[in-house]
């Protein structure tokens, strides 16, 4: 069964007969596998991977996205937990990670501008009770994100028929 | 001028080549007639090539090939199947299966001598035989039977000029795995009768339903058993492969190659090392990966009315096409000019393919899904109209 999370992962919108067939199980067995994951949260939901520079409409709208490297003073009984907990909050923040070096939390944030995120950094994050100090990455051009390549592409350079 | 070469010039070209042509001429084909993986070999295998290249392995290697390569190759045989080849006298590096059929067929063979195939086969073996010197003898199996080779057949066939049969498991263009049964038997009659035995095992890696048994396991003494890095490491450009065969055949298969080949390429020979150096995960990934696509075309060429016996191997489906009315030729053509969806004739690879076209499913799920609704309205449409039934 774990062979059809894996599928959805890669590619949501395989269908619960598609599954059936491609792990050779009975569908209604796939489809009341697929529903207890969606109710036990093991299935969070379902997503589109885009990707937003190759989107061409309006560039005001551009999204910008930086990572965030927060040192923190943890405190007894929470470690790092309540002001992680806090950070990730925020509707800015798309992921919180707790990580081993120099600093204890990496963080994505995203802003319309770098104006925007450079604000949000320094008047609500920096602020944070114990956030001993944050060093901001902008990112400037995404080349692979969670296992899609974005920037190599690799045509189909097999002739049409072949022996 | 001098007449050239009679044996070559009787060779009628590839029945694919047409196919080919046709399908290069539109640019909204699906194409089910592709013999090869659509990944691209992976990055870590590719990256070893780039490096080989870098650091200037740009020379000759041995002639039986890269010591290191040979070795790694028996030892996976080993591993896998539990033959026991040595890899300093026993195994050699071709430049893919092609040139270690080739090579093979010209050790084994005197003018005259006798070669059994069971067909359908690869297109290539029947040439072969005949450049070689040697003639081919066409032996049929029936879809009925999943393409089992019946060694009563293959006997029947035999004269005082038989050499060996020919024959790989799994199968292009049938996708069919030939039976343990099947094997013994063919084995005991070529002891019986001495004959060699040349086993294509290029898709030795993906067979899906059974494990893989490897000719070498079986009759090591009169095996010559084909093999490369093509399908299963999607390696189809670097031209690698390997005989292994009983030290008399692999010490003449050398001779030939270091005189006409020299050696496999220096290059793709390192990219092949890393492809059996590291984890297996890429090469499981990719099986599984057809796997899942075979069972979702075949169950939609079923569901679209053409029967399709079960392939157990390689990346092809071999249906009939028998309730369409039509020949092989015939449907693959009209369902190309009709619906753009390219498939290969089984009558391109012998009689016996005749009623059925070879589909190949190494091409991404959502073509196939709309590949086999394509097929699905050319089956049910008034597709006879063009050539006047």
């Amino acid at each position: 069964m774990r062979q059809i999370l894996e599928l959805l992962e890669r590619d949501a919108t395989l269908t619960p007969e598609t599954l059936a067939t491609m792990t050779d199980q009975p569908v209604e067995e796939v489809r009341a596998q697929i529903a207890a994951w969606e109710r036990s949260g093991a299935i969070r939901r379902y997503r589109a991977v885009v990707d937003w520079d190759a989107v061409d409409d309006d560039p005001t709208r551009e999204t910008v996205t930086a990572f965030i490297d927060v040192s923190i003073t943890p405190a007894r009984g929470v470690g790092f937990d309540d002001v992680a907990g806090r950070i990730a909050r925020f509707d800015e923040v798309r992921s919180v990670y707790l990580v081993s070096g120099s600093q204890d939390l990496r963080c994505t944030v995203t802003g319309p501008t770098i104006r925007a995120v450079s604000d949000f950094v320094s008047q609500k994050l920096s602020t944070i009770d114990r956030v001993r100090s944050t060093a901001t990455h902008f990112v400037l051009k995404t080349y692979k994100r969670d296992g899609d390549a974005f920037r190599t592409d690799e045509p189909d350079h097999r002739l049409p028929v072949t022996p | 001028m001098k007449p050239l070469n009679d044996v070559i010039a009787a060779c009628p070209p590839s029945g694919i080549r047409k196919f080919f042509d046709i399908a290069a001429e539109r640019d909204d084909v699906i194409s089910l007639g592709v013999g090869e993986p659509d990944f691209v070999t992976p990055w870590r295998v590719r990256e070893a090539g780039i490096y080989a290249l870098e650091h200037g392995y740009t020379t000759y290697t041995s002639n039986a090939g890269l010591p290191k390569l040979r070795e790694l190759i028996c030892a996976d045989l080993n591993k896998r199947y539990g033959a026991e080849y040595s890899w300093t006298d026993e195994c050699l590096i071709t430049t893919g299966v092609s040139e270690g059929l080739d090579l093979a067929l010209r050790v084994l063979l005197n003018p005259g001598d006798e070669v059994i195939v069971p067909e359908p086969c690869y297109v290539a073996y029947e040439p072969c035989i005949a450049f070689a010197g040697g003639v081919p003898v066409r032996v049929p199996t029936r879809w009925e039977d999943g393409f089992a080779v019946d060694a009563a057949v293959v006997e029947a066939a035999v004269t005082p000029r038989t050499k060996a049969v020919l024959f790989g498991s799994p199968a292009n263009p049938t996708g069919a795995v030939q039976p343990r049964a099947s094997l013994e038997a063919l084995v005991r009659l070529a002891e019986r009768r001495d004959l060699y035995l040349v086993s294509d095992e290029i898709y030795d890696r993906l067979t899906y339903d059974t494990a893989h048994i490897c000719l070498g396991t079986l009759a090591p003494d009169r095996t010559v058993l084909l093999g490369g890095f093509s399908k299963a490491h999607a390696m189809t450009g670097w031209r690698v492969g390997y005989i292994c065969a009983p030290r008399a055949v692999a010490e003449l298969c050398v001779r030939v190659h270091q005189y006409t080949m020299l050696c496999a390429p220096h290059v793709s020979q390192m990219a092949a090392v890393e492809a059996l150096s590291g984890p297996d995960d890429d090469v499981t990934a990719m099986v599984a990966d057809y796997d899942r696509r075979r069972r979702v075309f075949v169950k939609g060429l079923r569901e679209i009315g053409l029967e399709c016996p079960e392939p157990g191997g390689a990346f092809y489906a071999f249906p009939s096409i028998r309730s369409s009315g039509m020949d092989s030729a015939t449907f693959a053509e009209e369902l190309l000019h009709a619906e753009g969806v390219a498939v290969v004739p089984g009558s391109v690879f012998g009689p016996s393919g005749e009623g059925h076209v070879r589909c190949s499913y190494a091409t991404a799920l959502p073509l196939l899904e709309e590949a086999l609704t394509r097929m699905d309205r050319f089956l049910r449409s008034d597709h006879r109209g063009s050539d006047g039934q």
